[in-house]
């Protein structure tokens, strides 16, 4: 208890945590949305309380609802989110500078909670990508802020979404994020053919059965993204050549 | 509908994918180089994902593309996109598509 008391005192961590109440109003909005969304595509309330507290990945939560919502298979399901989720790969290999130094059981436990904002916020507070003693404080104290800003409004808005008729369509809210995050994804001709051909062989693949369309467009679209930039990248080889 | 013991499973498969990703590289004890070409692939995949959710999503009905434009989720997915051009992120687009998509269903009945 006296290192709880210790840590709660630590000027990192207490840094951590404010910093991160920044974005808790953001935070805070997102969850309860997608409280909302999880208690209205069908899922009952045991299991949305379970998915929020166990999950705790808003964007694959989202991602995820439709095709539960279809009876998809468990593996159609995971591959989805996984997919949705590849961002954290690419991240946990930016926050292993920080965190190679601790054993791999707290790395780990600290790696599960970190959220996209958390690299945001702490690469603000520390520019540089070296270790430094405090980081992995801060990083804890960001953590705790962000899992309680996300989770009281998520649970909120799985209660609340009972007082909600159902033909409100308000599950629908959770497709309108989606679309805002994938709208955020799109920064060159690569992602935007990625996207499209993503989209479009979802659509024409629909009537696959287990959902399998979802997985046919994926495989589509990272082809189509990597062709299409491995062709840039020759078109500018012969430029310079030139 | 996924429910029951088949969807807490599902759920509980769902975090050990997020625990997954995000102790990828965490887990090894030594460092590991990414190759570049997986690293884009990497960044294109999410995206695909979302994109292949979403689209079904905003113009199909039961499989079907939609054949009415009295729908309220298209008017509603063309404000959150103006929204977005306008000032880009997640909520305000949220709340701009929410705000025609329930007047629309709650009235009309789109």
């Amino acid at each position: 208890m006296t290192s709880l008391r210790a840590l709660l005192r630590d000027p990192h961590f207490r840094r951590g945590a404010r910093d991160m109440l920044d974005f808790a109003p953001g935070i805070a909005a997102w969850g309860l949305v997608t409280g909302v969304a999880m208690a209205k595509s069908g899922l009952s309330i045991p299991l949305a309380v379970l998915m929020t507290l166990t999950v705790y990945a808003g964007s694959a939560q989202l991602a995820s609802l439709p095709l539960l919502a279809a009876g998809a298979p468990m593996w159609v399901v995971w591959a989805a989110a996984f997919c949705v989720n590849l961002r954290f790969v690419i991240f946990s290999a930016q926050w292993r500078v920080h965190m190679g130094h601790l054993s791999r059981g707290r790395r780990m436990a600290i790696g599960y909670l970190l959220a996209d904002l958390n690299l945001i916020a702490f690469q603000r507070a520390w520019p540089g990508a070296k270790r430094e003693p405090g980081q992995v404080r801060y990083i804890v104290g960001g953590i705790v802020t962000i899992w309680f800003t996300w989770q009281i409004p998520s649970l909120f808005g799985i209660f609340l979404s009972e007082a909600i008729p159902t033909q409100w369509g308000l599950g629908f809210a959770g497709t309108l994020a989606m679309l805002g995050l994938t709208y955020g994804l799109l920064n060159d001709r690569s992602t935007w053919t990625a996207a499209a051909v993503a989209g479009a062989a979802a659509v024409a693949t629909f009537a696959m059965p287990l959902k399998l369309n979802i997985v046919v467009a994926i495989a589509a679209a990272v082809a189509a993204g990597l062709l299409i930039e491995q062709a840039e990248r020759a078109g500018q080889r012969m430029k310079g050549g030139a | 509908m996924t429910d029951g013991w088949l969807g807490a499973v599902t759920i509980l498969g769902l975090a050990v994918v997020t625990f997954i990703a995000r102790n990828f590289f965490l887990f090894p004890d030594r460092e590991v180089k990414i190759p570049a070409w997986l690293q884009r692939g990497l960044k294109v995949a999410p995206l695909a994902a979302l994109a292949a959710v979403v689209v079904p999503e905003v113009i199909m009905t039961q499989g079907k593309l939609i054949a009415t434009w009295q729908d309220a989720r298209l008017p509603a997915v063309a404000a959150a996109s103006l929204y977005y051009l306008w000032r880009p992120g997640v909520l305000g687009p949220l709340l701009a598509g929410l705000a025609v998509f329930l007047p629309l269903r709650l009235m009309w009945g789109w």
